[in-house]
């Protein structure tokens, strides 16, 4: 009796989360569908965004999160093997280092944005930019990055890095060849959370990269990313819930696609280097 | 000075010890001179001394946790992965004290190889396993490569059983093969000295057999210290054995000698009670 209880509670509890995901999910899709077109995708937005299209916003937001990637994937994992692998494990520097990352990571993105325009756009000079927001979004996204990575990294073998010692091969060659395909899985999860958390980012990026919803023409160009558009949308432009829907369903979209690319190029990266785990 | 100039002339364990006569000329390969080692405060072995000989197959035994693996470990430098491991005294090769600092240790580590316990093939092809080290130290030739390939397995008698999925994965080999292309991988690097820590503790006994006679190949050409917890094996393969035991916690060198002497007519009584299977 108590088993069947206990089951039961179980399958409730995931279908509930599964019907809560779909039901937004749907919402999004039904709502955002009926005002996508092909033309909302390629036109600049007009009307404050109630009309017209959402290209620009579509360039900025992959600036966006392509400088934030340019710049926190070689810093995470190097950071990660630092951790891992360059320091004593119980070292009192690296627990201070790790602890920081932890509580890093708490911290709301309000606070990396005003931190991110205190430093990068008005320290650095660098303004309101899409740099700006990038290098803001790298700060946001790297202590979880590195984190995911070196519990990764620190979950390989231990028999390879000795191997690997026995043969006299150099840390880098470890490192790159052995250490770092055979933590690829948690690179991977790294990464889709570390995109999944900058495509959404809205907070951190209206004090850095701006809301102007023009064509950027440089990354030194203030550009309004998807998810600070559609909060502008639902919150300050009446009668622009249409817009708001359509932009959502291709943010969530976005973001499918940006991890399949990932894990299809981690996977390629693989390709000749590792043949299974 | 004088230690370098008597290398490969005055085995100077041996002594007077009634040790049996030598199955060859011995020529002192490594000389380890009062080797201590300890990991933090803990002092794990302490005072060893003796010669492993070039070309034969020197066979560590003793109880477990007296030390062996950690003689193993200083002897190609991994002790230096943990910074509090610390290791004194001297082991002499080619007139070198490889302990020291100017020892450059990824040459000292292709020179000495290192087989373990569980074998520890990489996640990667057959083919990359053995390439990998060729690339790493400087085989830029691809044929010269792939003929080192070659040769280094077929020395292992791999050859025949993986020519056709060179680039599978290695780690879906069995285990007796898995130990065999790590032998394999260190061989490719042409060392001069193999140190194999327990090499076939891990296998099934037809694998175990076929590793075994494959060490037993390597005598002459290489220069082996193996350490194993099979007496029968160290008799079946060794022309040396060195006899390590506990004493007040620290692990200490009891006997060295003739393999064959040291089982039959060991110097020690504690060897004795070992080997008669009384104590340990
Ligand atoms: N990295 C390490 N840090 C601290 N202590 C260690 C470390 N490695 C080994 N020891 C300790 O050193 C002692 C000797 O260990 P070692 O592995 O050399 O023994 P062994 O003779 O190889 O034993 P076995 O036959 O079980 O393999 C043991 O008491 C062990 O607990
Ligand atoms: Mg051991």
């Amino acid at each position: 009796m108590k088993e069947r209880g206990f089951t039961l509670l179980i399958w409730a509890s995931a279908l509930l989360v599964a019907a809560m995901l779909l039901w937004v999910l749907s919402d999004v899709f039904i709502k955002g569908l009926s005002h996508l077109s092909w033309s909302f995708l390629m036109d600049e937005p007009s009307d404050s965004g109630r009309s017209g299209g959402i290209a620009p916003i579509l360039i900025s937001t992959l600036l966006i999160l392509l400088v934030a990637l340019f710049v926190s994937i070689p810093l995470g994992l190097a950071v990660a093997v630092w951790l891992s692998d360059f320091t004593e494990q119980r070292s009192e520097f690296a627990n201070i280092i790790r602890l920081t990352l932890d509580a890093l990571t708490g911290v709301p993105s309000i606070v990396y944005g005003l931190f991110g325009n205190a430093f990068f756009s008005i320290f650095l000079g660098l303004g309101f930019s899409i740099v700006s927001g990038g290098l803001t979004l790298a700060c946001m996204i790297l202590p979880v990055f590195i984190r995911t990575c070196e519990s990764g990294l620190s979950a390989v073998n231990n028999d390879w890095r000795k191997g690997a010692l026995a043969l006299g091969l150099s840390r880098s060659a470890t490192v790159w060849h052995i250490l770092l395909p055979a933590a690829a899985p948690a690179i991977v999860t790294g990464l889709i959370l570390g995109i999944g958390r900058a495509t959404a980012e809205t907070a951190a990026l209206i004090f850095t990269s701006g809301y102007v919803d023009r064509m950027p023409e440089s990354v030194m160009d203030s550009g309004r990313s998807l998810a600070v558009h559609i909060y502008d949308l639902s919150m300050n432009v009446t009668g622009g819930d249409d817009a708001a829907y359509a932009s959502a369903f291709v943010l969530i979209t976005l973001i499918i696609l940006l991890n399949t690319f990932a894990q299809a190029g981690v996977n390629r990266w693989l390709k000749g280097r590792l043949v299974a785990l | 000075m004088t230690l370098t100039s008597s290398i490969n002339t005055r085995p100077y364990t041996l002594g007077s010890m009634n040790t049996g006569e030598p199955c060859c000329e011995p020529i002192a390969h490594l000389q380890v001179q009062n080797l201590s080692l300890a990991y933090g405060q803990k002092t794990v072995l302490d005072g060893v001394s003796l010669d492993i000989y070039k070309g034969c197959i020197t066979a560590l035994i003793g109880p477990s946790g007296c030390g062996k693996t950690s003689f193993l470990s200083a002897l190609n430098r991994l002790t230096d992965l943990s910074a509090s491991t610390r290791v004194r005294g001297s082991v002499l090769f080619d007139g070198e004290d490889l302990l020291s600092d100017k020892v450059d240790v990824l040459t000292l580590r292709r020179r000495i190889g290192m087989i373990f316990q569980k074998p520890n093939p990489f996640p990667l092809s057959i083919r990359r396993n053995l390439d990998l080290p060729l690339k790493e130290h400087g085989v830029n030739d691809r044929k010269i490569r792939a003929q080192k390939i070659e040769t280094a397995l077929r020395d292992v008698g791999l050859w025949d059983e993986v020519a056709d999925r060179l680039d599978s994965s290695a780690l879906a080999l069995s285990g007796g093969q898995q130990q065999r292309l790590c032998i394999a991988r260190a061989l490719v690097l042409e060392p001069e000295i193999l140190l194999m820590d327990e090499p076939c503790s891990a296998l099934d006994p037809i694998s175990s057999a076929v590793v075994e006679a494959l060490i037993i190949r390597l005598r002459g050409q290489y220069t082996v210290v193996i350490v194993t917890h099979n007496l029968a094996q160290a008799r079946r393969v060794a022309n040396y054995a060195a006899f390590f035991w506990m004493k007040e916690r620290v692990g200490k060198l009891i006997e060295f000698g003739q393999c064959q002497n040291l089982f039959e007519k060991p110097n020690h009584q504690l060897t004795a009670a070992y080997i008669s299977g009384t104590q340990g």
